[in-house]
């Protein structure tokens, strides 16, 4: 009786290890509360009710880089700013990932001046770059499951 | 103070380099007390979810009770005033978008209104009412957000994700006039970059209809809410004469019951034609200045609903026919040689203004948005400054009010002066 009755026998599935981690990291993954700039006015347009992050089990923004495990690099990177940034990144727990988000997050953007870090790849190793200015909430969500699929092929072997 | 190279994970320089100070060189800053260690210096921010931004406070603290608040801005300053010497007129006009990036349009519009006056060129009819009717829609928008984050800074979560609901209906609209949802750079000088599509007033009147019963939603939410009433009323209190001291204009001047509006004061796009009231504050606390917000939404619907009847009749040019500044249709290219050589020159390099310099203001959702231009007879401009409510409130009204209030109701005093770190440090 009972749900396993009617369904047949679901009691074991069996999968690799590598497989089960790298599904439990996709599934729940924290972004950190880290806007910059009109990036940021995006990511939470995707946060919010119509483009609902939640579906992947990414709503929960947390603002302490203790407890997230992405960082979304939302806007511009000042030269003021990115010591900064550099910290948050070091603050943040293994294993963690970055988000280039925008064109000037990823490469200076229409600034290319005295003030702005021209790609923030220069402080802390980016995984994915989203173009755009700002990008859609749509390609920030395609950004994020590109991540998502890297994520999958990540091997236990190569752990540090 | 001493300086120390950023090193990236391969150990080689970064150009970027970090500054370690010292407790002692806050001498002058703080008070004597804090040096000693009897209060307690606190940093807030930039990485903050509360401070809107990248906006770094060092608070003194007594307490929970702020002895002194010292905002410490430039974490996003973005050298746009200079970077804009280095373009064209026309070009410079997308930097303007990412100043106040939730006011796009309003950037756009002081910009093309300097160099409408220093150039003394003509903008038609319906230019200015498209103009009038989407700086409103901007300003809605841009209260949209605020009233999203101010809330949820607040602990109401909800109306974050009805305000953003409705705000997407906008950008849906901005985009579709403009191809963009946030950096629209659709008003270009002598008026628009092209005409409004025809789902335009369709999709425009359609928000109308739907918008207003939306704010009255937040409103039974917010307005009469006893919790949002004790954690707003009473709180970072400015009185009229310290605004008008600490140059604070927009909601945050007439929170505190002081009847100043530039769009009132001094016309701009036709404004003086529209009906609208201007909502006053009494107390010029957190509360009063939410409050307005919330009424100057339902002014704004006022404007956009005259602005719509008259779009309906305007007559059909959207750009103005001063070929020195503005590039011929392209249908008039095969026609006309000296067209042709009007849109080479045009789009190679770029029109040049007489010299001069000029000062224009606009009413932006925060306050007075000013823009400082001065040419040299050149086809860039000589000097750019814009003049930012964002930064004035946050360097004066924002210390003034913390001061001697506690540490929890400064989140709110942030949020109720609504700044946008861009527009402060451009």
């Amino acid at each position: 009786m009972g749900v396993a009755g009617k369904l047949g026998n679901l009691g074991v599935v069996t999968t690799t290890l590598e497989a089960a981690i790298n599904w439990g990291r996709t599934k729940s993954m924290w972004p950190m509360l880290f806007g910059l700039a009109c990036c940021a006015i995006e990511m939470m347009s995707t946060q919010a009710s119509v483009y609902d992050l939640s579906r992947f089990g990414m709503e929960l923004m947390r603002p302490s880089p203790r407890q997230s495990d992405l960082m979304i690099v939302a806007g511009r990177v000042t030269r003021k700013m990115a010591p900064v940034l550099r910290q948050l990144y070091d603050q943040m727990p293994d294993p963690k990932y970055v988000i280039s988000m925008g064109d000037c997050a990823s490469c200076g953007g229409i600034f290319n001046n005295y003030a702005i870090v021209q790609g923030v790849d220069e402080i802390v190793p980016v995984d994915v770059y989203v173009a755009g200015c700002p990008p859609r909430p749509e390609q920030l969500i395609h950004g994020i499951m590109t991540l998502h699929e890297k994520i999958k092929t990540q091997r236990i072997a190569d752990w540090a | 103070m001493s300086e120390r190279p950023l090193l990236n994970s391969t150990g080689h320089s970064t150009g970027v380099t970090e500054w370690e100070g010292t407790v002692q060189e806050l001498q002058g800053l703080v008070s004597p007390r804090a040096l000693t260690g009897e209060t307690m210096l606190l940093n807030m921010g930039p990485q903050h979810p509360s401070t809107h931004g990248v906006l770094r406070l060092l608070l003194e603290l007594d307490g929970e009770t702020v002895v002194s608040c010292i905002p410490d801005v430039g974490y996003l300053h973005t050298g746009i005033e200079k970077s804009m010497e280095s373009k064209t007129y026309e070009q410079a006009i997308t930097m303007t978008d990412r100043m106040d990036y939730l006011n796009p349009m309003g950037n756009n519009l002081v910009y093309c209104l300097a160099i409408e006056k220093i150039a003394e060129l003509d903008v038609p009819e319906r230019a200015q009412i498209v103009r009038v009717l989407l700086a409103e829609l901007t300003r809605i928008n841009s209260h949209l957000v605020w009233l999203g984050t101010h809330c949820l800074d607040m602990g109401a979560m909800s109306v974050f994700l009805y305000a953003m609901r409705e705000r997407e209906m906008i950008l849906d609209i901005f985009e579709m006039v403009s191809g963009q949802r946030m950096m629209s750079t659709y008003f270009r000088p002598g008026g628009l970059w092209r005409d409004v599509p025809a789902e335009f007033i369709p999709a425009v009147k359609a928000f109308m209809d739907y918008f207003p019963a939306k704010i009255e939603e937040y409103e039974t939410l917010l307005v009469n809410n006893p919790l949002w009433i004790d954690r707003t009323q009473g709180i970072g209190v400015i009185t009229p004469e310290d605004a008008l001291a600490y140059g604070c204009t927009g909601p945050t001047l007439r929170g505190s019951g002081v009847n100043w509006d530039i769009r009132k004061a001094m016309p701009y796009m036709g404004y003086e034609t529209y009906q609208f009231d201007v909502p006053l504050g009494e107390h010029g606390d957190v509360y009063d200045r939410f409050y307005i917000r919330m009424k100057e939404l339902y002014q704004s619907v006022r404007i956009i609903n005259q602005a719509l009847a008259r779009l309906e009749k305007a007559p059909a040019a959207f750009r103005s026919n001063n070929r020195k500044y503005v590039p011929p249709p392209r249908s008039e290219l095969g026609r006309s040689m000296e067209a042709v050589i009007h849109h080479f020159k045009l789009w190679t390099e770029g029109f040049s203004l007489p010299e001069g310099e000029v000062y224009v203001s606009i009413e932006s959702p925060r306050g007075e948005l000013s823009c400082f231009l001065s040419s040299d007879g050149g086809n860039r401009p000589h000097r750019v400054h814009f003049r930012t409510p964002s930064y004035v409130h946050t360097m004066g009204a924002i210390p003034k009010m913390a001061k001697d209030g506690m540490l929890a109701d400064l989140v709110g005093i942030i949020g109720s002066v609504d700044i946008v770190l861009g527009d402060c440090d451009r």
